[in-house]
């Protein structure tokens, strides 16, 4: 938990200037065109006049998201106040264009970053933006599970020494399945070694308004965090926060932002942080509490019907899964005779329940601020009866296995070099010059600069065939892969 | 004084009952519960706005719900009872003396509590020996019932409030499971004739047809429900509603009705042409 917080968290003045703009009845002629909504009768018929009347530019009064000076820049420092950051930047290109920043802002071309593989395709991007080096740590994984697990403390340490000029640590805080490195020593042995420390925490927001859950990145002491408020918070989606520490130099980051950020930042988007951030300090505590409550009881009655393992606390182990963050309802649905994308499928044709993703082996029930119990109580009947009526063997069915990657060259010299398409199956041994991944999760199994093998070509067969959405090459249909001449 | 209660039935379209006295008016966890007391429907009540029953025309409703599928299968002995907390069901179906068994489960405690202080004429069996009442999720209750029931009555409310979880796939397979291989579920089916509730009706029964081998509806008269029109469904693994309705046991019991007779046990399964339609293209 941060600090206690020293500014009035009971404002939200974005919340306010849009208030004040709308009481004022000002005659648009600046963009957008749609001035309030008159010019696009339909769109304001499906969106609502009260949301399409605050779709408006930046103003004097309503202040400039490129160059905070009043409405976004008081914002800013009450959501800093809030997650106990030094500064907080609110964005709005979704939380790929935090992680994008926070990257760009500590790594130029050619520096060497250490961070784990099961990294969003977000920071890949970022690497190919700058022209920084991966070093990757390869992630412990769960046989059982088949999914990738946290950073050990010592494999943390050993890319350190043996990269003693990288410039970062990048960590996932936490796993989209919820799994958590220990963060505290990281952050511990990147700043002795003068390294910076950054933190996905896509899928951590309410880290910060919980005394249970695991630690957050401000409070472990970590340089910057990419923080998704519209996935636990409640914000609308593509919003995002960027956190720094105190050791950061806030307006060198601004301008790292301003080089990719739009110059129309939405205020939709902006005020749904601003109201979002203010019930999270305000409310957050109980109303996680309460999230972390109903995902506990839901494992308990999935694991009660018997074949799933809806997994937990159970899985730390002081070191690769040195927390674990319990409102993630992760399903392992092997024993059943179902790969997890295929129960995915099935809740949603059957059932019309969509769960967050399904992979090879399990799948992801994402519960948060939203969620009542009597939802729950639908899904976990889903999952009895999808178990009565489409129990199979389980022979045959693989089990997601990492696959180490052999990086050849960076991400942005493969993603620029000169390259030839290939059919899938004569692509092996070539160097991929683009991704592959299942998206969601959006972990690469193949990223720009990467050996193409035998083991990550079946690896793709096998998930196309299960119905795994694919994404990343450039043929849509995943035939054929680019590769390095 | 004017004093009218509403409800709307559609966005368009509003029912209005004049209320001599407003008796009770409670916000659950779950929901706004409000009795009233009226000129022409005696006590009526409401939740989040929604008439659920009237001393005056519940007989239709709790009659048809609980004497089709026994005039069916007069061998029920176990019977599972999900919402009801009023007690109307419950009352109809203590008058059989081969029932040994009915547990109900009801998500609401101040659906059953105000019913017993304000609707004495519907709760007045709740104490009956073979009742046992679970106050809880109807979905988690199920889950955990296997091979257990003859008859499970499903008297929910609409598709649209708290009792979502009851229209859906998860729900009736679960239902389905925790019938006997001669078990029958019969459900309130919502109406016909608006265009809202025609569709969730036709999604439920889809639902339950697809889980059930034999699924057919049922209709009959209600004053105070949308329309007036209001549908049943009968599901089984085994029994047939029409070709195997046993005219002469249920005779036998000397039980009397007022709106259910085994000659209009037949009629309420023939429907009107727009609704086979309906029924047919989600079948």
């Amino acid at each position: 938990m941060n600090k206690k917080m020293a500014l009035n968290q009971e404002r939200a003045p974005i919340y306010e200037a849009l208030e004040r703009f709308r009481q004022m009845r000002v005659v648009p002629f600046d963009v957008p065109g749609h001035k309030h909504g008159r010019g696009n009768p339909e769109l304001t018929a499906f969106l609502g006049q009260q949301c399409v009347g605050v779709d408006v530019n930046s103003m004097k009064p309503l202040d400039n998201l490129c160059h905070p000076v009043s409405v976004i820049r008081e914002a800013e420092e009450l959501a800093a106040d809030a997650f106990g950051a030094a500064h907080a930047f609110l964005m709005v290109g979704g939380t790929t264009s935090s992680v994008q920043s926070m990257v760009l802002s500590a790594c130029k071309r050619g520096d060497e970053i250490i961070l784990p593989r099961n990294v969003h395709r977000s920071v890949i991007n970022a690497l190919v933006l700058c022209g920084a080096v991966p070093v990757y740590v390869n992630p412990e994984v769960d046989q059982k599970l088949g999914i990738s697990l946290g950073m050990r403390r010592e494999q943390v340490q050993k890319a350190i020494n043996e990269h003693p000029n990288a410039v970062a640590v990048l960590v996932n805080n936490p796993t989209y399945y919820g799994i958590c490195s220990d963060l505290r020593a990281i952050v511990k042995m990147a700043h002795k070694a003068g390294m910076m420390c950054l933190v996905d925490e896509a899928h951590g927001t309410h880290f910060y308004f919980s005394g249970s859950l695991p630690v957050s990145a401000m409070e472990a002491g970590a340089d910057m965090a990419a923080v998704s408020m519209h996935k636990s918070g409640g914000s609308l989606t593509q919003s995002s926060l960027l956190l720094i520490g105190p050791d950061v130099h806030a307006g060198y980051v601004r301008q790292i932002i301003n080089l990719t950020q739009t110059t129309s930042g939405s205020y939709l988007l902006m005020s749904s942080l601003d109201i979002s951030r203010r019930n999270l300090a305000l409310r957050g505590r109980q109303v996680f509490s309460r999230v972390e409550d109903m995902a506990e009881y839901a494992r308990e009655e999935v694991n009660a019907i018997g074949g799933y393992y809806a997994f937990g606390k159970e899985l730390r182990d002081g070191n690769a899964v040195f927390d674990f963050d319990t409102t993630k309802l992760s399903i392992h649905t092997l024993d059943i005779g179902l790969a997890g994308i295929e129960v995915y499928d099935i809740l949603r044709d059957r059932y019309d329940i969509q769960i967050e993703f399904g992979d090879i082996g399990n799948i992801l029930a994402y519960l948060s601020i939203g969620d009542r119990i009597q939802e729950v109580e639908r899904l976990v009947s889903a999952l009895a009866e999808i178990r009565r009526r489409c129990q199979k063997d389980s022979t045959g069915l693989l089990t997601q296995e990492y696959i180490e990657p052999d990086v050849v060259t960076s991400p942005q010299e493969a993603f620029y070099a000169d390259k030839v398409s290939l059919p899938l199956e004569e692509s092996e041994g070539y160097i991929c010059s683009e991704f592959v991944m299942c998206y969601p999760p959006g972990i690469p199994i193949l990223a720009p600069g990467e050996r193409i093998t035998r083991e990550v070509l079946d690896y793709i067969t096998y998930a196309k065939s299960k119905g795994c959405s694919m994404t990343g090459p450039e043929d849509p249909e995943i035939l054929r892969l680019n590769v390095l001449k | 004084m004017e004093f009218w209660f509403s409800e709307l039935h559609t966005p368009d379209v509003k029912h209005s009952i004049r209320v001599n006295k407003h008796l009770y008016s409670v916000q659950s966890d779950y929901q706004r519960i409000d009795i009233f007391e009226t000129p022409e429907f005696g006590r009526v009540l409401a939740l989040d706005g929604n008439v659920m029953l009237t001393e005056r025309d519940e007989f239709i409703y709790d009659e048809m719900i609980t004497h089709v599928p026994m005039a069916v299968h007069p061998g029920i002995k176990d019977v599972l009872v999900i919402g009801a907390g009023d007690g109307g069901v419950v009352r109809e179906l203590t008058r059989y003396e081969t029932i040994e068994r009915i547990d109900l489960v009801e998500m609401d405690p101040m659906v059953v509590e105000a019913c017993r202080a304000y609707l004495p004429s519907n709760a007045c069996r709740l104490d009956d020996r073979r009742v046992h009442i679970t106050l809880g999720n109807a979905l988690k209750y199920i889950r955990r019932s296997e091979n257990k029931y003859d008859l499970i009555i499903v008297d929910s409310t609409d598709p649209f409030g708290p009792s979502e979880g009851l229209f859906t796939l998860e729900f009736y397979g679960n239902c389905y499971n925790a019938l006997r291989a001669d078990g029958i579920m019969v459900n309130q089916q919502g109406s016909p004739f608006y265009k809202e509730d025609a569709r969730a009706m036709q999604r439920s029964h889809k639902r339950i047809a697809s889980t059930f081998p034999i699924s057919r509806v049922y209709q009959a008269h209600i004053p105070t429900y949308a329309a007036g029109y209001w549908l049943f469904g009968f599901a089984s693994k085994k029994y047939h509603p029409v070709d195997d309705l046993d005219t002469q046991a249920w005779l036998a019991l000397n039980l009397r009705t007022r709106y259910y007779t085994t000659r209009l046990h037949l009629g309420a399964f023939c429907l009107p042409a727009f609704l086979e339609e309906m029924l047919r293209e989600v079948e």
